[in-house]
């Protein structure tokens, strides 16, 4: 069977049934989207043809979706174990990135390693696809350090806290590839100069924000190549998604100047074709698309459903995997456990670039009075 | 009296106030159905609708710069913003706005406006959580910026601010927020713009406010047994500050330590230090010391121990004045 021909799917080989909980959560998943939502996975686990997004997703045979249904258990497993390690008081605080793992999935697996990502604070899939380990999050929520991983290395910026301030910051960046001469290039592209694309991450609530406003409107304004993805998860703390809009986010982009396109957030291909299409607009020179995650809810088992329905893979798969995810959780908690606290001095350093004879008046002040504690307890 | 946590105090402040002016407004991220974050507008927009409690959208800005219009319409808004480090997509508003169109429109249009920021660290949070950006508003002239300490004073000066006909930032020590103290809400209350000397000593000034209230009162019980007599005073009010009480004590110890979580430079602290050389220049026996956090972003949360003002690094300011 071949994804490019879902009516191979064969309703009376007993691998293609869903059990009844697997449909329910799939159901779960899903509502009115609106008739514009982009969907290529049903929750029943069915691949449906899109005319416009059906090229972005051609490749995807069974191997891809094996290794997007790794990539969704394994980061939910990390999540789950982040979680519990908040509660167990290893980690001040966790931020769960639960039902959200198609969106997160299907954008890092649309980038290329050239593009740049701006997360909000919940893009621990993007990260994983970045290739930054789950391990090198936790400091941030234990309060050892803000991030520890190089972000112009891994090309994935430190996490941002302030609701919206990354939207400026991406649209920046992006301005810069274009300034350039990053995109546009097509076939003359070369390996050392590819186009290039920013995709910047952020919530419904984040919506709300001036930086997010003002990040379209000079985005547009410049042409720049970024790519705004909201995660639209309906929730802004307590706050309802009314509360942040009438009209549906995705159409907002409209008024900007820029396509906006309301994707199935439970939809991992989905969500992989439509951000390869803007990613490769950006590059193409085109800029600028406003992506609109809707629902995020459940979106693991529909992979897993059509996994068995449509390619016949087997439990051993889908136990390989499992397996694999507790291994990861038991890494990602022993490393926790065995984390060092920061130095005492550590924020003492690199506060500049070109060191500040201020601070270091106090860090000296600082070690002093310290080594005066060690000194009254030899005495 | 009532033995309340600061946060039921200003609670109870709130719902006062809102009884006592129906155009008293409360709005911001999360304060309706929820009850804040930090739960101190909890149970009012189920006694006082969703048209006195607002839970607005996600915007600071917003909330900042629509509480001024709602003021130029003759609401009172208490705003609340969630955290201390989430005020600075608003603070245009409130620098540009809020101080200023009293004074633009020759005092024609009143800002009866109160911002709350529970402010401060200590409780193990992520970044932007644990600031102390008070010098900041301190600095903006059409802002009073007060800070509470304790429960009692968090239930009179949250509805002294309310009832102030200027713009009021006002800062919540949030680690503070579940300590229990005696409130008393039948006496007059002292004005919400004065210092109050919280223990008499003859040794030792030391003036500080907000979180840092309860690090000095355990210094001083702690310096007692030393034999050390320290003056502690809650400046309460930090723009404009109430520095006679200061003067006073500072005439007659000759010493003073100035304890704050902020960074020192160019800050409340520092002001405080310029007037009292200035005023009181011929009783000092001692430089004023002060305490405080450092000139560096606000660390990770395991390193705030040692950034933030403990009872160790007081007294060995202290000790430091008497040695001087
Ligand atoms: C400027 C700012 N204001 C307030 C907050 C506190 N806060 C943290 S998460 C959050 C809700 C964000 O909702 P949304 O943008 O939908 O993202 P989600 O958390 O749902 O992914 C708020 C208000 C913040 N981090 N930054
Ligand atoms: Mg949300």
């Amino acid at each position: 069977m071949s994804v490019s021909d879902p009516q191979a799917w064969n309703p009376a080989d007993p691998r293609s049934r869903p059990n009844r909980e697997q449909v329910l959560a799939g159901l779960r998943g899903t509502d009115a989207g609106g008739p514009e939502l982009v969907q290529l996975l049903t929750p029943e686990g069915e691949r449906v043809p899109d005319a416009r997004f059906d090229g972005y997703a051609a490749d995807i045979d069974a191997e891809t979706l094996k290794s997007l249904y790794r990539d969704m258990v394994l980061v939910r497993r990390a999540d789950r174990e982040g979680n519990a390690l908040q509660r167990q008081g290893q980690l001040g605080i966790w931020v769960p990135l639960l039902g959200q793992e198609a969106a997160q999935i299907g954008a890092g697996r649309a980038l290329l390693p050239t593009d740049m990502v701006f997360p909000s604070y919940r893009e621990h899939g993007v990260a994983w696809c970045r290739g930054i380990d789950p391990t090198d999050l936790l400091g941030i929520f234990r309060g050892t350090d803000h991030g520890s991983w190089d972000p112009l290395e891994k090309r994935f910026h430190l996490y941002t806290i302030v609701i919206g301030n990354q939207c400026l910051n991406a649209t920046g960046y992006a301005m810069g590839q274009r300034f350039e001469g990053r995109v546009g290039n097509g076939t003359d592209a070369t390996a050392d100069a590819p186009d290039e694309a920013t995709m910047c991450f952020f919530g419904d609530g984040a919506t709300s924000q001036g930086d997010v406003h003002e990040g379209f409107v000079w985005a547009a304004a410049y042409d720049a190549p970024v790519v705004f993805y909201c995660q639209n998860n309906q929730w802004a703390i307590s706050v309802p998604l009314e509360r942040q809009t009438r009209v549906p986010l995705y159409e907002r982009a409209r008024g900007y100047g820029f396509p906006g396109v309301r994707v199935d957030g439970n939809d991992v291909i989905a969500c992989l074709a439509v951000a390869r299409w803007a990613l490769e607009e950006c590059r193409s020179g085109n800029g600028r698309d406003e992506l609109e995650l809707w629902k995020l809810k459940d979106p693991i088992e529909r992979v897993r459903v059509n996994l068995v329905r449509e390619h016949g893979v087997d439990q051993s798969f889908f136990d390989g995997v499992a397996a694999e995810a507790d291994e990861l959780a038991a890494r990602l908690r022993e490393f926790c456990l065995a984390m060092p606290d920061p130095a005492p001095d550590r924020m003492f350093t690199e506060v500049y670039a070109e060191a500040s004879p201020q601070v270091e008046a106090q860090r000296e002040e600082f070690l002093a009075y310290h080594a005066s504690f060690a000194t009254d307890g030899e005495a | 009296m009532a033995v309340l946590t600061m946060a039921k105090a200003l609670n109870d402040g709130l719902r006062k106030a809102m009884e006592a002016d129906p155009r008293v407004l409360v709005m911001g991220e999360d304060v309706g159905k929820l009850g804040g974050v930090f739960r101190i507008t909890d149970g009012l927009q189920k006694d006082f609708g969703e048209e006195r409690v607002l839970d607005t959208p996600l915007s600071e800005s917003g909330i900042i710069g629509t509480a001024v219009g709602l003021a130029i319409r003759g609401f009172r808004p208490v705003c609340e913003i969630q955290f201390d480090g989430f005020v600075f997509p608003g603070y245009d508003q409130i620098v540009s706005q809020l101080a200023k169109v009293h004074f633009r429109s020759q005092g024609k249009v009143p800002m009866p406006v109160v911002v709350r920021i529970p402010f401060g660290g200590g409780i193990g949070a992520v970044e932007h959580h644990s600031e102390s950006p008070e010098s900041l508003f301190a600095h903006v002239a059409g802002l009073k910026v007060v800070a509470c300490s304790n429960s009692n004073d968090a239930y009179w000066m949250i509805q002294q601010a309310i009832s102030t006909d200027d713009p009021v930032i006002f800062f919540e020590p949030k680690r503070r927020y579940w300590e229990k103290a005696e409130v008393d809400v039948e006496s007059t209350p002292s004005p919400l713009l004065r210092s109050r000397v919280l223990r008499e000593g003859t040794d030792v000034t030391v003036a500080t406010y907000g979180p840092s209230v309860r690090t000095c009162l355990d210094a001083a019980v702690a310096a007692e047994t030393d034999g050390t007599s320290l003056e502690v005073v809650d400046l309460r009010t930090l723009s404009p500050l109430d520095l006679d009480p200061v003067f006073e004590s500072v005439r007659r110890t000759g010493r003073l330590v100035v304890v704050s979580e902020a960074p020192p430079e160019s800050s409340v602290t520092s002001e405080i230090a310029a007037r009292v050389q200035q005023e009181c220049f011929h009783s000092l026996e001692a430089p004023v010391l002060r305490v405080t956090g450092f000139d560096t972003p606000y660390p990770p949360s395991k390193c705030e121990d040692d950034y933030l003002p403990d009872l160790d690094r007081v007294l060995d300011a202290v000790d430091r004045s008497k040695a001087w």
